[in-house]
């Protein structure tokens, strides 16, 4: 099943949180979707899974349009919140029967698919726990068990590695990735940039209520004006003149002086390195190692919004 | 300062500023004491000069003679009383209902035997005070006052117009009371338990609370942002708010049962009157005190908001129900106004089920006005519960 979000809009009082937000996700893709806190995410994917109306736009499944309510759409959803939405009381098995039983599983199907969901998410030897008894990455493959048990064709899945150590994140991704090559349709918020590299088809960057980018991560590097990122060691820092110099320099985007540490994010590196080397010998600064790599997503993401995903 | 110090300092003042904050906070701490100490103020006399309780009375002529009369009309102009003129019958169904603390049934002959009782000569004439067992001190009230009236109007009649009395047969003692008191406790069921009206009072109040709370639980639940994975399922938000009205109001049958059971091994508190109304009224109470809890954690937004507001809320409610202290003894007005008070419904409803052994028709009127209010707080919750915080 597709999901399109048709430009999407919703204001609370007197904050634009969603301006006209555009984009599809395919059958069997992960689609991204990436951006600081405050960027709107979670208002996307409130209005995604049908618990509030956008005020402009369209939720569409299938070319559906997703109401709110009791709309038989929300059959096709499964909603992984941000919050460990658990009963931390009751044991692994009742909070999967309880919300099994809120898409009218019952009987020996709801069985099946508890202890599917349950072997899925390597849970099956605890399922007589009670969550609170779980550690936090127990508690999360449980939150992503309790939307699976449906078997919806559309996965939400809002920031579900917060606080996650890397054993249990690796675990969930092995999950989510099994799901998309059965044919699953995932939407997945993060502001993790690894996340989004590892797990995602097609990514969607997203900041004060607006699609700034909507491509693969190929696609993203290769039309960002950021291609290398080159990574000084110098034996003094460099005045303030020599930095808006060599900030002037042809190909090169942005720099950033840390203590002795240079880094200049530049369009192309052939071309950046020797042009900056240059003026630092030439300003008498000498350099006494030189690093580079390729962009990433989080470089492009800098480069799109002028702030990290993590910036407040 | 040392670092404890600063850390101390700093700590108590987080406190304080934490506490400023929440102004909802504030104007409960403020406000439930006031409401409360004004409560009971009233109740027991105010300023001195309002309205002071009246304590209400059957009054049975049989005797219908002048003198008979003359007393009537004293105790219905006494301030502390609001008295009624009926039949036996009507009267003692009155005392039953619990309408009247006190029915006063002068006996035939009543105005002729008490004058010469008044000098020991005859036999006094018997006055029965049938009285309701739950409220056994007004007996004493109203034996006290119909000694003044009656002794204030013999006496005046006898001793009117400045000669000398007219005392017919006098005998050789002194004055004497001219009548005996019969007091009779009025009960339709084998007698009266005073635990039942304490296990009515005690089990509004607490299952009330326990309504509150599951109120409050469903503020955690959208808190944690389990009630937004509720949400998303295919239900709409009547659904789901119902079903926690269905599920608070079975505990609070549960805790009822369990409460009356233990009341009726240990206590020996008997349900007298019809089980089936018992039971309507149980329902409906357990219903209100559900939809209670939904209404309160609707109007009161945050888990901290709506504690404070919920105890304020549940206090006045068993307060003016007469779960505490009976409503008699309210001042007038307010005891109208406990009418218009649903947990007044539940515990008389539970007393005329359970001691009072009234019948089932007296269970109609208390099941729809809890069901009636249950079903308005309901539609309050339905109406004003967000699906985020604020």
């Amino acid at each position: 099943m597709s999901l399109v979000a048709d430009k999407l809009e919703k204001r609370f009082g007197g904050t634009l949180a969603v301006d006209g937000i555009s984009f599809e996700a395919a059958p069997g893709k992960v689609l991204g979707l990436l951006g600081p806190n405050g960027a709107g995410k979670s208002t996307t994917i409130s209005m995604l899974a049908g618990l509030i109306a956008p005020d402009r736009g369209a939720v569409r499944i299938d070319g559906r349009p997703l109401g709110t309510g009791a709309d038989p759409g929300k059959r096709s959803l499964g909603l992984v919140p941000q919050e460990i939405a658990l009963f931390e009381e009751l044991p692994a098995r009742a909070n999967l029967a309880l919300f099994g039983a809120l898409y009218g599983l019952a009987g020996k199907a709801l069985a099946t698919r508890i202890a599917a969901v349950l072997e899925l998410t390597s849970l099956a030897e605890r399922s007589a726990d009670p969550p609170r008894e779980f550690s936090g990455g127990m508690k999360r493959r449980l939150n992503i068990a309790c939307a699976l048990l449906h078997e919806p064709n559309i996965l939400l899945l809002d920031e579900p590695t917060v606080g996650v150590d890397p054993q249990s994140r690796n675990a969930i991704f092995e999950t989510l990735e099994a799901l998309a090559r059965a044919g699953h349709t995932l939407i997945y918020t993060t502001h993790y940039m690894e996340e989004a590299e590892r797990l995602a088809d097609r990514i969607v960057v997203i900041d004060h209520g607006k699609v700034l980018a909507d491509d693969t991560l190929a696609g993203l590097l290769a039309t960002s004006a950021t291609r290398s990122i080159l990574i000084l060691a110098l034996e003094t820092a460099p005045d303030a003149a020599t930095l808006a110099e060599i900030g002037a320099l042809p190909g090169i985007r942005d720099t950033e002086l840390k203590g002795t540490t240079l880094t200049v994010a530049a369009a192309e590196l052939g071309i950046a390195a020797p042009r900056v080397l240059e003026r630092l010998a030439t300003r008498g600064c000498r350099c006494i190692e030189l690093t580079s790599r390729r962009a990433n997503l989080e470089d492009v993401f800098l480069s799109l919004t002028g702030r990290t995903l993590r910036d407040p | 300062m040392s670092n404890a110090g600063t850390a101390f300092r700093a700590l108590v003042v987080k406190d304080v500023l934490t506490f400023l904050r929440d102004r909802r906070a504030i104007a409960v701490s403020v406000v439930t004491p006031i409401l409360i100490a004004a409560f009971f103020g009233s109740m027991f006399g105010g300023e001195g000069s309002r309205e002071i309780a009246k304590l209400p009375v059957a009054i049975v002529d049989e005797d219908q003679s002048d003198l008979s009369r003359e007393i009537v009309a004293d105790l219905s102009a006494d301030a502390a009383l609001a008295a009624v003129a009926l039949d036996r019958a009507a009267a003692r169904a009155r005392v039953l209902s619990g309408k009247s603390a006190v029915a006063i049934v002068l006996p035939s002959g009543f105005g002729a035997a008490a004058p010469r009782a008044l000098f020991g000569a005859g036999a006094k004439p018997p006055v029965e005070l049938l009285y309701d067992p739950s409220q056994g001190f007004a007996q004493a009230i109203v034996s006290g006052l119909l000694t003044q009236h009656v002794m204030e109007r013999v006496t005046r009649d006898l001793f009117g117009g400045g000669g000398s009395p007219a005392a017919p047969h006098a005998g050789g003692g002194g004055l004497t009371l001219p009548f005996s008191i019969s007091a009779t406790a009025i009960a339709s069921g084998p007698a009266y338990n005073s635990y039942a009206h304490s296990f009515a009072g005690m089990s509004v109040q607490f299952i009330l609370f326990m309504g509150v709370d599951a109120g409050i639980g469903l503020l955690l639940m959208r808190q944690s942002g389990v009630w937004r994975r509720l949400r998303a399922a295919p239900l709409s938000r009547a659904m789901l708010l119902g079903a926690r009205l269905c599920g608070t109001t079975l505990i609070a049958l549960v805790i009822l049962t369990l409460v009356y059971a233990v009341a009726g091994l240990l206590f020996h508190v008997r349900i007298e009157g019809s089980v089936v109304g018992f039971a309507m009224i149980a329902v409906a109470f357990a219903a209100l005190a559900a939809a209670t809890g939904l209404m309160v954690a609707a109007l009161g937004r945050s888990v901290a908001a709506t504690r404070g507001i919920a105890t304020l809320v549940t206090l006045m409610l068993v307060m003016l129900g007469g779960a505490w202290v009976p409503t008699f003894i309210f001042p007038t007005w307010l005891q109208r106004v406990t009418l218009l008070v649903p947990t007044h419904w539940a515990v008389s409803g539970l007393d005329a089920m359970s001691w009072r052994a009234q019948p089932f028709g007296a269970a109609l009127a208390p099941t729809a006005v809890l069901l009636g209010f249950a079903l308005v707080f309901a539609l309050v919750a339905l109406w004003r519960f967000e699906d985020t915080a604020e």
